[in-house]
């Protein structure tokens, strides 16, 4: 870099330093003044980096360390990514067994930060958002050189990409914590935060798409119809849903555009899509690569993979309803959302089927791989909780399901067992080969994650199936006199011995994680577990660059940009 | 396309394509798969033309079958209504005092109480009507009342509530706080006197002077409280804010009281005399025998 583009640089990153501080000083609230004090201290780090990176020969190189040719996949992204989801993945589900705990055992609120209603939203944002997002970011970027056969498009924008998620991750986090949040479920971050995100995932759709129009392969791999949906959908969804008006630019509440039951509708619009294209369609593109690529097989069907993408992510986007039966919505919108919802059964299933079958030929590893047994109970996880689904969503089941632990069963089935599970196969496959090792440290640890995680969601599921028939029926339970039986409090006390069996389901889950943390650790630390063998198909570096073998020349625009 | 071949294990051709490795199928659509999916859109297609669906431009279409969320509703309150009827007339043309007469209509009384009792009651007397020492919420299975335990006086109170501003008819006491008028000394010995009332402490002539001077105006002499100005009975070893010396010192000298809302201004009479009935069914119900000092009951003595 040029001397006068790095003073440049860090002058405007003190610009941003100066104009944070003066926000932090006249904030109208105290979670607005934190936020800008974060932000400023970002913009100090980035002066102390831009003095850093200030490198009159190497040039960006050295510090992004783009690869040095094209015939290399520019991985430093998906490096951080993958540290990132397991970073966060844990995180997020320490705050899930500790919220499960505050729900056992009140006490363990500690008001007023770490109270159930400021921790539940940073659990589920940790997890769905961090550890699930960071996956969703790093594997897009690999998959999508590697299916165009081509670099990452727009390399500095990918970068600005992680960073600007992580902060954004940050701000929302912090921001929990202080009581900063605008109460919409799965869309707590204010205004400010918001406009934030926008402008990262413009940034995110701008540098996958580039990529496919670079592509150096005739036809566009299903996994990327997966991903383009998902950016697309999100984008979208996340734009309409936080539409309101900031009360000050100095303060972070804000009034949503919306009111009432058009609030309410379009919040579930956005919170069942965001199931429907966040942690199900992304899912599927990682599916869609991973597991042929593990299991060495091709994939089962190619029309089922093109029928069940196009009637799944039409039928999704109409489901959002069903969250709002028997409520002040009118009974039009609630036939709709439950009709649709019935209909997106079998274009679900097409996934679970598509990626099941992709086994044909190779099922006897399952025997002995144990990412691919990781994969095949992330995908009967996937195919149980998208029949659960549909069930819950047809009236009658509804009105006992509803506002009951059933419904937090059936979102953990789907989350620790399909995202969770499919995500850990994810980076067991792509650790070894991000860091050009032979394998994993351990693939005994990766098994013995497998069972601490299934036991961990068996005992969590079957818990909350449990907890909220109980409930539902409890409920709904009158005397001979007509009058109600039991009192809320009531039935909180009959489902205590089922709350702790879920927290149990919990630390057996998150002690899985842990497990791998330690075999990933090692892994990267370049050692290898002497054991027993077990297989896993190893990495072959040769073979992974994007203009090897039959393939023809390197199209002359695959060049990267700098 | 020129790269298809037959795959070995399962016999069928692939598509021809490939990425990064990975080939696909040429697999036809599972029958079963197709032949569901089919089936799950005649349902929705059968349950639209069934039940409320279509937006137009004055409202949506209402469904053959004419079912409406707020009718099934109103169909279900109608009919609970109707069972009940008969019964909430009955209840409310009978005076609380003659209600135990009828057992049957009590028992029902009771029953609806009960349910009344956990919707609105439990947030601060609990499921059980058991309290809380801590918080300062009475105990309703206990007998010791502060404004009466019989079905009319727990009728009033219910329905005036306890120092509810709004109600010019609430219930009212008011302790004065005795911090700065008494010394440690002169605390310590009326705890140890309103101790011994109970037999928890051994008499204390100080403090039995002290109380006399200043507590057994409204708590009488031997400490038996008064149930006229609501002033709680010290002698029966029921605590409405524990029982500890700690306790007792915070509340000579800053006294707390609780506040109970005029649910009159919220529930029906006929809901209030089932919660009155409930709560006098708790196990410290009094009859009319032991208020014959007050003279609008005093008729409706019982044998």
């Amino acid at each position: 870099m040029q001397i006068e583009a790095a003073l440049a640089r860090a002058g405007l990153w003190f610009v941003l330093l100066l104009l944070s501080l003066a926000v932090a000083v006249t904030a109208k609230d105290a979670g607005f003044a934190a936020h800008a004090v974060i932000i400023g201290i970002v913009s100090f780090a980035m002066i102390w980096i831009t003095a850093g990176r200030f490198d009159p020969v190497g040039g960006g190189r050295t510090f992004f360390k783009m690869p040095d040719s094209p015939s290399q996949y520019d991985d430093e992204i998906v490096r951080w990514g993958a540290i990132a989801t397991m970073f966060w993945g844990v995180v997020g589900l320490l705050a899930g067994v500790f919220i499960a705990s505050q729900m056992a055992f009140p006490w363990l609120n500690v008001e007023p930060y770490l109270n159930f209603g400021r921790l539940r939203p940073l659990h589920t944002s940790a997890v769905i958002f961090a550890f699930g997002g960071n996956a969703l970011l790093a594997t897009s970027f690999y998959v999508v050189q590697r299916t165009c056969r081509t670099q990452l498009a727009l390399p500095s924008l990918a970068r600005f990409v992680f960073w600007g998620y992580q902060l954004f991750i940050v701000l929302a986090a912090t921001g929990y914590l202080l009581g900063v949040t605008q109460s919409k479920e799965y869309a707590e971050p204010e205004w400010y935060v918001d406009l934030w995100l926008t402008i990262v995932w413009v940034a995110y759709l701008a540098v996958f798409v580039a990529t496919l129009l670079k592509r150096n392969e005739p036809h566009i791999y299903v996994a990327n119809w997966f991903y383009l949906a998902f950016i697309v959908t999100i984008a979208m969804l996340h734009v309409v849903n936080n539409l309101a008006v900031p009360i000050s630019f100095l303060g972070s509440r804000s009034y949503s555009a919306f009111s009432g039951v058009q609030d309410a509708l379009t919040q579930w619009w956005y919170g069942h899509n965001a199931v429907g294209f966040f942690l199900t369609a992304g899912f599927l593109a990682m599916m869609y690569y991973f597991v042929p690529k593990q299991a060495e097989r091709p994939i089962y069907s190619y029309r089922l993979s093109i029928i069940h993408f196009w009637s799944l992510i039409f039928l999704y986007i109409w489901a959002g309803p069903h969250h709002l039966h028997y409520t002040a919505l009118p009974d039009w919108a609630q036939t709709l959302g439950m009709v649709f919802s019935v209909m997106l059964w079998m274009p679900s299933w097409g996934g679970m089927i598509n990626g099941l079958m992709t086994l044909n030929g190779a099922w006897d590893k399952v025997r002995t791989d144990p990412i691919i047994r990781m994969m095949v109970m992330a995908l009967a996880f996937y195919g149980m909780s998208t029949f659960e689904g549909p069930m819950l969503s047809i009236k009658s089941v509804n009105s006992l399901s509803h506002y009951t632990d059933w419904t937090i069963g059936h979102v953990h089935s789907g989350a620790l067992g399909w995202n969770g599970m499919i995500t850990f196969a994810c980076l067991y496959y792509l650790f070894p080969r991000l860091w050009g090792r032979e394998r994993m440290y351990s693939l005994r640890m990766i098994n013995w994650h497998f069972w601490l995680a299934t036991l961990g969601i068996v005992f969590y599921a079957a818990s909350m199936w449990v907890a909220g028939i109980t409930q539902g029926l409890m409920w709904r339970e009158y005397g001979p006199d007509g009058y109600l039986v039991n009192s809320f409090a009531d039935t909180v006390a009959a489902l205590h011995p089922m709350f702790i069996m879920r927290m149990t389901g919990g630390l057996l889950y998150l002690s899985g994680a842990l497990v791998m943390t330690f075999n990933v650790w090692m892994t990267l630390a370049g050692k290898l577990r002497d054991e027993a063998p077990m297989t896993s198909p190893s990495y072959d570096p040769a073979k992974d660059k994007p203009i090897v073998g039959s393939r023809p020349a390197a199209h002359p625009d695959s060049v990267p940009a700098e | 396309m020129a790269n298809k071949r037959i795959d070995e294990p399962t016999g069928t051709e692939t598509v021809g394509h490939e990425w990064d490795g990975i080939e696909e199928l040429n697999t036809p659509l599972p029958r079963w798969w197709l032949w569901t999916f089919y089936l799950t859109i005649i349902f929705a297609i059968v349950y639209v033309i069934l039940y409320p669906a279509w937006p137009m431009v004055d409202k949506a279409t209402e469904g053959v079958l004419g079912w409406s969320s707020r009718g099934q509703l109103a169909e279900k309150m109608s009919a609970a209504e109707q069972a009940q009827q008969g019964f909430r007339d009955q209840l409310a043309n009978i005076p609380i005092e003659r209600l135990p007469d009828d057992s049957a209509l009590m028992a029902r009384a009771v029953a609806g109480g009960q349910a009344a009792f956990k919707v609105h009651c439990t947030q601060c007397h609990g499921s059980g009507g058991a309290g809380d020492q801590k918080l300062g919420y009475p105990n309703l299975n206990d007998d010791a009342w502060l404004w009466g335990g019989d079905l009319k006086a727990i009728e009033y109170t219910i329905t005036h509530g306890v120092r509810w501003p709004d109600d010019d008819e609430t219930r009212f006491s008011q302790m004065p706080p005795f911090e700065g008028a008494l010394d440690d000394a002169q605390i310590n010995a009326v705890i140890d006197h309103v101790l011994s009332l109970s037999g928890k402490a051994q008499p204390n002539a100080a403090g039995a002077q002290i109380f006399g001077d200043n507590c057994a105006a409204c708590h009488g002499p031997q400490g038996k409280g008064g149930r006229d100005v609501g002033a709680p009975n010290l002698s029966d070893a029921i605590w409405l804010r524990g029982s500890e010396r700690d306790a007792l010192r915070r509340q000579i000298l800053g006294p707390r009281m609780g506040v109970m809302p005029s649910w009159g201004e919220r529930l029906d009479p006929v809901t209030i005399k089932m919660l009155a009935a409930y709560v006098h069914s708790l196990g410290g119900g009094e009859d009319f025998v032991e208020v014959a000092e007050d003279p609008e009951v005093k008729v409706d003595e019982q044998p």
